[in-house]
């Protein structure tokens, strides 16, 4: 019995990774109350991402006031198609047409840090490198063969896996560093890295908008469940008595 | 079992105490229930106000803009019809416009903020059809005026000010909602001047 | 006022009779112990599921183009639509956590014995209908794992012979999952299911009431008549109706004790359960997963598929067997002999307290097979998986065999006469 539990904790990591990514992520270190950093990724996603990709179940008043952004300014600034302020946050591109520039349908992106987890975006975001057999001229180590263009060639520059030459057991080697950008965007490397956690940011914002007031309405719930579990148990200790 | 004697006191705090605590809680529960009654952020969105552009409206004309899923009026009255206001009165049920059936800037001898466009929900009073704009021709209908609304379910009558005759089923006279200039070509309905 | 109002209800319905038979003069052995708490924390995740079910139904549009973007409505536009939401989706996980705990104290104290076998035989008649009723619930969302699910598991009554593919198409009412499916699924998991499940729950507690609760000592608080001395019994009065024909011993009013004491334990409860609503709904994607949150495309499977956890360990049983048939006989088979114990325990003491040491470990072996199978359940099938998968069906199943033959002979501890604390 005890060899087969041992047997099986050990297999335990190796089933799980056996379903895991095959490349690393980095991690994402998101702040929701943060608001100047879920406002600055609210304008990337709406000048860059918004045209290909919806956010289909939300709504732009909401996302205002959630943001602290007043609606007005919003307005001016985040909406570009004339719609309500209380309107989806949709765009014009239709399923079919979508289908026929990129070979599939962008997917709406309300969910995506639901469905993807923050990390795997953030590394996403940076992870694009130029390669000239595919369609748009580059490829992503996170998605590989992803149908999508480096929208954001222009802040960050176009980048290429590159590799050092290392000495390792004594004979030169090619090994892989990571992605260096060519340096011809308008970012920095470390502009860039906080652009892409802001816009992750924003979509985890996207996925939960609710997070913050649910996790406070959660310590308030838990206040209460102490005050009346205290009262509960001394209740039973009275009656209990009864039985001594 | 001994039969130790019983703190009565301590006994009844204790269950008071936990019959108000548990009974809070279960007012708190109650709260997402009721709440999620409330119209929804869709809802409340269908039902923003709209902006009107009277720029093109000319004399006479009446422009229909929908708002909570009602009509909404705009009528450009000529000075004719505003003429009329004052020929008719006594056949009138309210025609100071007493019953709150307008905001304080409407109530007025002409039910509106500038004296020549009228705003109004072409609800009728009654029971709820779309009276019919005459903006010629209401003197089939009532005596005096050339211009008004009929409703031509119940036959209700209102003058170009939305004021319900006497002796008609409908007994107010027409809603004039919220509304103001934004500038002096729009203007927003359902929503007060100043209010976010 | 109060006293004149029950007076004129009591002779029209029996109210203060079955308060008393119930609650105020039921008795209840003395020495309930933490396991006892899980029945009346099933009947309250039953209410919140079906309060919060009520209200959700008020906002879903059960239709393949408005299931997922009406969940997301819900969970965005309806004011604390999320709450009621994630009340709902914890509770569901809630109710196998707690169904799972109450069979298995079941299976601690020997709760399913004579004279207890149809009491037994309601209570899994609520485990399959809830499981039913769970799987229906799934498919709502229409999100890719709620598709993809139940595609999985509709296409395993395609296994059944000459019938089976009739049967599948029969089910989804269409040639793939569809509309049409998501529709009747609808209709069966907000009606017609709760309604099979509060009528059993019903008839449940009718059952344990006509035989009596069992307890950790799995022994009798009826003696013969007139063969207890006045000085041992309880000082509180049962109703007649469990003192006519015997003395009762040992014995305390459900109300208030236990009622009192399943406060506290509500209490810690829901510690738990709102630890899950408020601070991780998902539950690391067990009680949601994550593929759910994509609308469903029938062009696309999510590259791994899992059912919802608390089916994992029946899922895992079914693809540790190489042939389609015999996988879904041998999963079936595994609720089966569950619902069996009172006939394949064949043994007369009914508490582990008073068990051998070797019904001790088979128990112990039931417990790890079932906890190792849902972990396995929840994995990719690699070879080596599905290699520990058969090990431990085989010893799911072992629990059974062993349990039949041994349980004859059991060379058990005395039983005390009396409950011990």
């Amino acid at each position: 019995m005890k060899n087969l539990l041992i047997a099986l904790i050990t297999l335990i990591p190796s089933l799980s990774f056996a379903a895991g990514p095959t490349v690393p992520l980095d991690e994402a270190d998101v702040d929701l109350h943060d608001k100047a950093s879920l406002q600055r990724g609210a304008q990337l996603y709406m000048n860059y991402c918004l045209g290909c990709h919806s956010l289909e179940y939300a709504r732009y008043n909401r996302m205002f006031n959630d943001l602290e952004i007043p609606e007005e300014l919003g307005q001016k600034h985040l909406q570009f198609t004339g719609e309500k302020p209380g309107d989806l946050i949709t765009n014009n591109m239709s399923a079919d047409s979508a289908g026929n520039w990129f070979g599939t349908t962008p997917p709406d992106l309300t969910n995506v840090a639901r469905v993807r987890g923050e990390d795997w975006i953030y590394t996403y975001l940076r992870s694009f490198y130029k390669d000239d057999s595919r369609p748009f001229g580059v490829n992503n180590t996170v998605f590989p063969n992803v149908g999508m263009p480096h929208v954001l060639e222009e802040l960050q520059g176009m980048p290429a896996k590159t590799y050092e030459e290392r000495r390792i057991d004594g004979e030169m080697k090619e090994v892989y560093v990571g992605i260096k950008s060519d340096g011809t965007g308008r970012m920095t490397e470390s502009e860039y890295d906080q652009a892409m956690l802001d816009l992750t940011a924003f979509l985890v914002y996207m996925g939960e908008p609710m997070l913050l007031e649910q996790k406070r309405m959660g310590w308030f719930v838990f206040g209460f469940l102490l005050v009346f579990s205290i009262l509960a148990w001394l209740l039973k200790k009275e009656f209990w008595r009864d039985l001594k | 079992m001994s039969n130790a004697p019983v703190d009565k006191g301590r006994r009844r705090f204790l269950t008071v105490a936990t019959g108000v605590v548990g009974g809070a809680g279960a007012v708190a529960v109650a709260v997402p229930f009721i709440a999620s009654w409330n119209p929804s952020a869709r809802a409340k969105n269908a039902g923003a106000p709209v902006e009107v552009n009277i720029a093109k409206a000319e004399p006479g004309q009446m422009i229909r803009v929908k708002w909570r899923g009602k009509p909404v009026w705009v009528v450009r009255r000529t000075p004719e019809m505003l003429n009329e206001l004052t020929q008719i009165e006594d056949e009138l049920r309210d025609p100071n416009s007493e019953e709150p059936q307008q905001p304080e800037y409407a109530q007025n001898k002409h039910r509106s903020i500038k004296e020549d466009f009228f705003v109004a929900v072409g609800i009728c009073t009654h029971l709820g059809c779309s009276p019919t704009y005459l903006p010629a021709g209401m003197g089939d209908h009532a005596e005096g005026i050339e211009s008004g609304f009929f409703c031509p379910c119940h036959g209700s009558k209102f003058d170009i000010a939305g004021r319900v005759f006497q002796g008609v089923p409908a007994p107010l006279n027409l809603v004039v909602p919220p509304h103001y200039y934004i500038d002096e070509n729009n203007i927003l309905v359902g929503e007060e001047k100043g209010q976010a | 006022m109060a006293n004149k109002f029950v007076q004129w209800m009591d002779e029209r319905i029996p109210m203060t009779k079955t308060w008393n038979i119930h609650l105020a003069q039921y008795p209840a052995p003395k020495n309930f112990n933490f396991w006892y708490l899980f029945g009346v924390l099933a009947t309250l995740v039953l209410v919140n599921q079906i309060l919060t079910g009520i209200w959700l139904t008020m906002n879903y549009v059960p239709s393949a183009d408005g299931a997922f973007a009406s969940v997301e409505f819900i969970m965005r536009d309806v004011e604390y639509g999320w709450l009621l939401r994630y009340m709902h989706s914890t509770g569901a996980s809630a109710f196998f956590v707690v169904v799972y705990l109450h069979m298995f104290r079941g299976m601690m104290y020997g709760s399913y014995q004579k004279p207890r076998e149809l009491l037994w035989l309601f209570g899994m008649f609520i485990f399959l209908v809830l499981m039913a009723e769970a799987f229906m619930g799934y498919l709502l969302p229409w999100g890719q794992m709620s598709y993809w699910g139940a595609q999985v598991i509709i296409s395993l009554f395609g296994a059944i012979p000459v019938i089976g593919d009739d049967l599948t198409l029969w089910i989804r009412g269409d040639y793939v999952i569809s509309g049409a499916t998501l529709n009747r699924f609808f209709a069966l998991h907000v009606i017609a299911l709760p309604l099979v499940l509060v009528i059993l729950v019903f008839l449940h507690i009718i059952a344990l009431h006509e035989v009596g609760s069992n307890n950790p000592d799995g022994v009798s608080i009826k003696k013969p008549k007139g063969s207890v001395p006045d000085e041992e019994k309880p000082k509180f009065k049962f109703h007649e109706r469990f003192t006519k024909k015997y003395d009762i011993v040992d014995a305390i009013p459900f109300f208030p004790y236990y009622i009192v004491k399943d406060l506290f334990g509500i209490g810690v409860f829901l510690f738990f359960f709102c630890y899950v609503i408020f601070f991780n709904p998902e539950m690391g994607g067990f009680f949601l997963e994550p593929p759910n949150f994509q609308p469903a495309d029938p062009l696309k499977t999510p590259e791994h598929i899992a059912p919802v956890w608390y089916f994992t360990p029946f899922y895992a049983i079914l693809r540790a067997v190489p042939d389609k048939l015999f996988g879904v006989i041998l999963m079936f088979a595994a609720i089966v002999m569950l619902a069996l114990l009172p006939w394949i325990d064949r043994g007369k003491v009914r508490s582990i307290r008073y068990r051998t040491v070797l019904h001790k470990l088979n128990l112990i072996n039931f417990v790890i097979s079932f906890v190792v199978l849902g972990y396995l359940g929840t994995q990719p099938a690699t070879a080596l998986a599905t290699l520990f998968a058969q090990i431990f069906t085989f010893l799911y199943f072992a629990f059974f065999v062993f349990l039949f033959f041994y349980s004859r002979r059991e060379k058990t501890k005395p039983v005390p006469e009396r409950l011990t604390s």
